[in-house]
């Protein structure tokens, strides 16, 4: 384009020297040709781009283009096929020339691959591995018999060339004999003749092939008996060996065994314990420092990093995609290991904190292998049975559908755990679409049973595997926690199981956490508004079954419990407020539950040691129904308890022998759904147990709280109490000497009062009368107008400028386009003009030859 | 079938006695007829009977056929040589007599439905003898009014035995009318006195009853004339009692005053004291007639005395009351219970309202906040978010008591200077100290409550804030709340691995508990 410009310009040059537009030609510029814009007045530091114009040159250079363009249009107006050039990336100067061949022979390849015909089902797919054709490997074996008739198809017989090409002297010379002894063939006769002999020759031809094939199988066989007895090996039926001819052998199949063995791949390098170690800790400092961040409440935005990189097609959904999924090889303790890195694989795709979970995974599976130690007596503990199904799992997903069928197990899978009962489980399950569906999956089967199907389900229905995956294990999450509520409502609760499940339900929160969170909420809105409901019907509400606190437990496990504020922690510490402080305690049972609570509540501040006022009261409120004389009258008591009153003394244990036979143990959560009738020395004994808890709730109380500046008001109460207990002995040493060491921790707690002064501010800056200073933009416009206003203005000039010059250079276009039209139509007449100029010419010469001639024959 | 053809049959009959009566005086005696079906078993046949009564003895009081005056005895008449017409008179008045007993036994009926007829057909009867007296006027112009008929029906509504609410509320209809309520006032009060005077030990419901139907009297705020009567009179006169709102208010007060010198359930106390300062003490002749009773209320302790205050307040707010330990008596009320009260709201908008006056000395509302502050420690988040503000309020309204939250150069102290055990408000010593307690809520484990908490680490800023969308706040509002408060971010979550359900060996519930 440079040159053949250039070349213009040369052209161009001789005859309008001032029309070179740029560059060199300046110099020689034509002083007729400028145009001088005068100025009126000089206007320092303004730039003048417009005070010297080249009409002729520009007005040149507009013409030039218009007859590039416009004329071109113009000329082909009624002309409707164009030719349109399709070559990939011929315009494009972006992409080197070898880029672009590269690209075109890729785009041909892939015209080659595509389909031909939609009916064609696997004609053109060529099976692949490792960039093999698969069909190229199978044809190791055939390699021998494949050239047999490639030869003789090459073969060209004099005859057939003589048929196709012949004709000239040969023919009619080869031929006189025929000719002579019958009447000369017509072609069509010729032509049957020639099609019968080449049938001929190739059937000939296939007979050789089929007996070249017969000799070569008997050849075989001969073989093979020769072998049978060289190897001294009992001869096989003939069908025997008939079959064996299909199997693969031996050796072929090392042959394909090596060609599909993966290759040693280089992977990063192993990494040492101390690095491991020193990894871990370093993502349990950071996740530390974060809970530390929003514990204290604050903003995220300070130190927040900037967001990874997404796609804009991107789903969400934790997918990605540009992973090379075939395995490494890696070595651990000198052994491959397959199965941590499929099993990290399978759960590879959870998301942004993938790495984090495969950690955890990590841990987890070490948790397992621990348990497993524990449980050794179990021999089919699920640890490694989980294991199995993952490496299960990873090779067979492609035949899931066969696996549908129990009777179709897999060998090896059940050597080591051949349990009948667990061989009926199917391997694979639909993800559950209600909770009756799940429940009806789960009833009715051992824990590990469920366990199985639970984790099943998950592996089936794994995110990565298929679209609506994602929404069907969210749904899960929420069944799994009514079936945990349902599970604990039952009598009597099935505790072992839930305990279990929690670690599934921990594991499906880490993956759908927006999901897990939102029905956490609803089961527990669900359990305060039944709280709400019965407090406006009654006046008072019960505490309730099991699930509800077990809902808040786990609500605890998934959740950090230490944010300042956080969209399930804080409305379950509102739950739990509201059950220490309406639920008046009634029973034996409400005080387990209630213990049970306080205990939840000390969990959950734990971290952030936040202070809670219910708990302490719903302590003293225990230690009150437990004090034998009640000289302290109460004064304390706060709401849902009664300083006199029927359970007043609940918790009082006048039976001395039961308590010289009390032990100290652990309060069992199956006292809390249902207290069976015992006998009086049983229940005294949970009464002490309970005594117990509370006070060692009471204690942590003491040590958690004795930081705040307000621990004495906050603890007198308990002083008083615990005072009038220790003056009655007639509790067991143990729970004598617990009370005591809590006496004197809080003696020994002397604090300081400091007074309380406010924070310092910042200090208001005095106002200034420095002169507020503008930036002149733009001379002669309007300033002081607000950014939004200029930039609006500015465009607004700008849109008009634009809106002229287009009109300009329309109008141009149909000056120049009437112009073309006008010369097009002077053009033509003055042809006609010659034309008719011309006949009227050849006809007077006509004429006056005629005359001449005529005039002659009159002469003569 | 049979049932409805025997009412068809009862209604028949009755109707043709009705009608035999009416026309003829010598089928009295069937009147004796249809005041036997009143006692009828039936409820139907009772209602058709209370019907028919009210017709004929309704056609029978507009047709003047009733003896007027001082009623002789039945035999007497009977017995005596009177005229015909006479003595029909005197007979057909005993029979209204003995019709009105029943209707009024009939307001103890087990059907609503039969009450409810029975007290129209008595209050008919009311107004059709106001408007034809049966006694003599003793001068002209005399004001008439069917009292001994109006005090059996007031007696019947404030029965012993039924618990009549139901009843009552459809007489308030009644109570509309000025004459009504007026004579409604007076019967109460004198039925209250005699039914105590009889019997020192009262019912529960009869003291329902009664608060019932004095709680439904209301009087008309402003002056104006009185004169929308269920009995029409002609000519109103202007000396007549039933006009004056001012003999209306005297009654209203004698009624009260009366009810409420008896002893009272708890319950009852409660709920006249609850609406104590809305619709009794305004009406009353002479409010500080009811000094004793509040203040003998706010000596009760508890739930009763701080319903007290409310009144009280009014009596020092409007009426000059000298109350002198008003303030300690508050103070007094502040323990522990007042956050789990049902009537939490009203209190904290009375004590709010009492602490308002910025004249209140330093002492008292540093007291004041002291104390609040020391209860806030054992006080439910909900009751948190609302004496927070509360407490900052104090401390904005009475800049002197700003040294509780900032005391730059105090010395430091080995113990809280404030007494809690002390009553009196002056000698607590609570503007020595500062409040510790609001540094500790700081650390609550709720974040909107530590934040209210946090407000007194800046400089108090100068507009108070309004307790009271504050002040009805439950538990489960701010539950629900929380619950729609939603995040910037995603959730964030636990990042140390679930072990079981009591959690690692460490935590608190495995310490504690098992699952065997």
């Amino acid at each position: 384009m440079g040159r053949a410009k250039a070349a213009r310009t040369r052209r161009q040059t001789p005859r309008t020297p001032a029309a070179a537009g740029g560059g060199p030609a300046k110099t020689n510029s034509n002083p007729f040709e400028v145009k001088v814009n005068r100025q009126k007045f000089q206007v320092l530091g303004k730039k003048t781009r417009h005070d010297v114009g080249l009409p002729g040159v520009s007005r040149a250079r507009a013409i030039r283009k218009r007859t590039q363009t416009l004329l071109k249009e113009y000329k082909e107006r009624n002309k409707s096929n164009v030719f349109t050039d399709k070559r990939f990336g011929e315009y494009n100067s972006n992409i080197s020339p070898e880029e672009k061949m590269m690209k075109r022979f890729a785009l041909e390849q892939q015209r080659h691959h595509e389909k031909k015909n939609i009916y064609n089902l696997n004609e053109d797919e060529e099976l692949t591995h490792y960039g093999q054709s698969l069909a190229d490997i199978e044809k190791h074996n055939d390699i021998v018999e494949s050239d047999s008739d490639t030869e003789e198809r090459g073969m060209l017989s004099a005859e057939l060339t003589a048929a196709h090409f012949g004709g000239g002297v040969h023919k009619s010379a080869s031929h006189q004999e025929g000719m002579a002894a019958d009447k000369p063939k017509s072609r069509k006769e010729l032509i049957d003749e020639l099609i019968a002999k080449s049938k001929q020759e190739k059937r000939e031809r296939q007979a050789q092939r089929e007996d070249a094939l017969e000799l070569t199988e008997k050849l075989d066989q001969d073989w093979k008996e020769i072998q049978t007895l060289l190897t001294h090996k009992t001869p096989k039926s003939e069908k025997k060996e008939k079959k064996e001819k299909f199997k693969p052998d031996a050796y072929d199949m090392m042959v394909r065994e090596l060609g599909f063995e993966m290759k040693a791949q280089p992977c990063n390098r192993m990494k040492t314990e101390e690095e491991l170690a020193k990894e871990e800790q370093e993502r349990l400092r950071k996740l530390e420092a974060e809970r530390l961040r929003r514990m204290l409440g604050k903003d995220k935005d300070e130190n927040e990093k900037k967001p990874k990189h997404m796609s804009a097609d991107d789903l969400n959904d934790g997918f990605v995609l540009d992973k090379d999924d075939r395995r490494v090889l890696s070595y651990k303790d000198g052994k491959m290991n397959i199965d941590d890195i499929s099993e990290a694989q399978s759960r590879e795709a959870g998301g942004p904190e993938s790495d984090q979970e495969e950690d955890e995974d990590e841990e987890e599976g070490d948790d397992g292998n621990r348990e497993d130690q524990e449980e050794s007596d179990d021999p089919d503990s699920h640890s490694d049975l989980e294991s199995n199904v993952d490496s299960e799992e990873e090779n067979e997903t492609p035949k899931s559908k066969e696996q549908h069928t129990p009777g179709e197990k897999l060998l090896g899978y059940h050597q080591d755990s051949p349990s009948a009962a667990r061989a009926e489980l199917p391997y694979v399950f639909a993800a559950p679409e209600s909770y009756e569906e799940l429940s009806s999956l789960l009833s009715g089967r051992s824990m590990e049973e469920q366990l199985l199907v639970v984790e099943r389900i998950q592996k089936c229905n794994h995110p990565s595997l298929a679209v609506g995956n994602k929404a069907k294990l969210e749904k899960l999450f929420g069944f799994l926690l009514e079936y945990v509520g349902n599970l604990a409502t039952n009598d009597p609760p099935d505790l072992k199981t839930i305990d279990k499940l929690v670690v599934q339900l921990y594991n499906l929160c880490q993956m759908f956490p927006e999901s897990a969170s939102d029905s956490v909420r609803f089961v527990l809105r669900d359990a305060m508004h039944e709280m709400d409901e019965m407090m406006e019907t009654k006046g008072r509400a019960v505490f309730p079954g099991l699930d509800v606190l077990f809902y808040l437990k786990i609500a605890g496990m998934l959740f950090p419990t230490s944010d300042f504020w956080h969209p399930v922690v804080t409305p379950a510490l509102l739950c739990m407020s509201q059950l220490l402080t309406k639920c008046p305690v009634l029973s034996l049972q409400d005080v387990v539950k209630g213990l049970f609570v306080c205990c939840l509540f000390l969990e959950y501040v734990s971290l952030s040691r936040r202070f809670i006022p219910e708990l302490i009261n719903f302590l003293l409120g225990i230690l009150y129904i437990a004090t034998p004389n009640k000289q302290s009258q109460g004064s304390a008591l706060v709401h849902p308890f009664r300083a006199l009153g029927k359970n007043s003394e609940l918790l009082l244990v006048s039976d001395k022998a039961d308590v010289a036979t009390w032990q100290r143990g652990s309060l069992s959560l199956h006292w809390a759904s249902r207290l069976s009738p015992k006998s009086a020395t049983e229940t005294n004994h949970i009464r002490l147990s309970c005594l117990t808890l509370c006070l060692a709730l009471l204690k942590h109380c003491v040590l958690m709280y004795s930081v705040l500046p307000s621990f004495h008001p906050i603890i007198g109460p308990l002083q008083a109490l615990l005072t009038v207990h220790l003056v009655d002995c007639s509790l067991p040493k143990e729970l004598q000497e617990l009370s005591r060491s809590i006496l004197s921790e809080v003696e020994n707690q002397k604090q300081l009062y400091r007074p309380l002064v406010f924070e310092k501010s910042k200090p208001v800056p005095l106002k200034l009368f420095t002169p507020r200073l503008v930036k002149v933009l733009e001379f002669g416009r309007k300033q002081g107008s607000s950014k939004e206003e200029q930039e609006r203005r500015r465009l607004v000039h700008k849109h008009k400028r634009e809106f002229k010059g287009a009109v300009r250079e329309i109008r141009k276009d149909s000056q120049f386009l009437a112009r073309m039209q006008l010369s097009e139509i002077m053009e033509r007449d003055a042809e006609r003009k010659r034309k008719v100029k011309q006949l009227f010419n050849s006809l007077a010469t006509q004429e006056g030859e005629w005359k001449a001639l005529k005039r002659k024959r009159l002469k003569k | 079938m049979a049932w409805e053809s025997g009412a068809m049959g009862s209604r028949r009959t009755l109707s043709s006695l009705l009608q035999a009566v009416l026309e003829s005086r010598g089928q009295a005696n069937s009147v004796f007829d249809i005041l036997a079906v009143l006692q009828s078993e039936d409820q139907e046949e009772t209602q058709e009977a209370v019907r028919t009564c009210s017709r004929l003895f309704g056609t029978l009081l507009e047709r003047g056929d009733l003896f007027v005056g001082s009623l002789p005895s039945e035999d007497m008449v009977l017995v005596g040589s009177q005229e015909a017409t006479h003595k029909y008179k005197v007979w057909m008045r005993h029979r209204y007599h003995s019709c009105c007993n029943c209707l009024v036994e009939l307001l103890t009926h087990s059907s609503f439905q039969v009450k409810e007829l029975a007290l129209r057909t008595l209050m008919k009867f009311v107004q059709l003898e106001g408007m034809q007296p049966l006694e003599k006027p003793q001068w002209e112009g005399h004001y008439l009014f069917p009292r001994t008929l109006f005090r059996e029906v007031v007696g019947g509504l404030l029965s012993m035995e039924n618990n009549h609410s139901l009843l009552i509320s459809q007489f308030c209809e009644y109570l509309e009318y000025d004459d009504i309520r007026y004579h409604t006032m007076q019967v109460a009060a004198s039925t209250v006195a005699r039914v105590t005077n009889r019997q020192p030990e009262v019912s529960l419901t009869f003291w329902n009853n009664a608060f019932t139907l004095l709680c439904a009297v209301n009087l008309p705020c402003q002056e104006c004339d009185l004169t929308n009567f269920y009995v029409k009179h002609a000519q109103p006169s202007d000396k007549w009692k039933v006009i004056h709102l001012k003999e209306h208010r005297k009654a209203f007060q004698e009624m009260w005053l009366g009810f409420l010198k008896h002893k009272l359930p708890l319950s009852l106390y409660k709920k006249v004291l609850v609406t104590m300062h809305d619709s009794i003490l305004p009406h009353l002749a002479q409010p500080t007639l009811m000094i004793d009773f509040l203040t003998s209320a706010c000596d009760v302790g508890g739930a009763v005395s701080l319903l007290a205050l409310n009144g009280l307040f009014i009596l020092i707010h409007k009426h000059n009351l000298e109350y002198p330990d008003f303030y300690q008596k508050l103070y007094g009320l502040l323990d522990t219970s007042i956050f789990h009260v049902k009537y939490r709201a009203r209190f904290f908008h009375l004590a709010d309202l009492f602490l308002s006056s910025s004249h209140l000395p330093a002492y008292l509302v540093a007291s004041f906040a002291k104390r609040l502050a020391r209860l806030a420690l054992t006080a439910p988040p909900e009751a948190l978010l609302m004496v927070l503000p509360f407490i900052c309020n104090l401390l904005r309204r009475h800049p002197a008591c700003r040294v509780m939250v900032h005391r730059p150069q105090g010395p430091e102290l080995d113990a809280d200077p404030y007494d809690p055990a002390e009553e009196d408000p002056a000698r607590s010593h609570a503007l020595e100290s500062c409040l510790w307690e609001l540094k500790t809520l700081q650390q609550h484990y709720h974040p909107e409550v530590s934040r209210a908490a946090s407000i007194i680490n800046q400089v108090l800023s100068a507009p108070e804030v309004s307790i009271a969308p504050l002040l009805e706040l439950t538990a489960y509002e701010i539950f629900e709340e929380d619950l729609k408060k939603k995040g910037p971010q995603s959730v964030p979550l636990e990042f140390i691995p679930a072990e079981g359900l009591l959690g690692r060996q460490g935590d608190l519930c495995a310490q504690f508990f098992t699952l065997s």
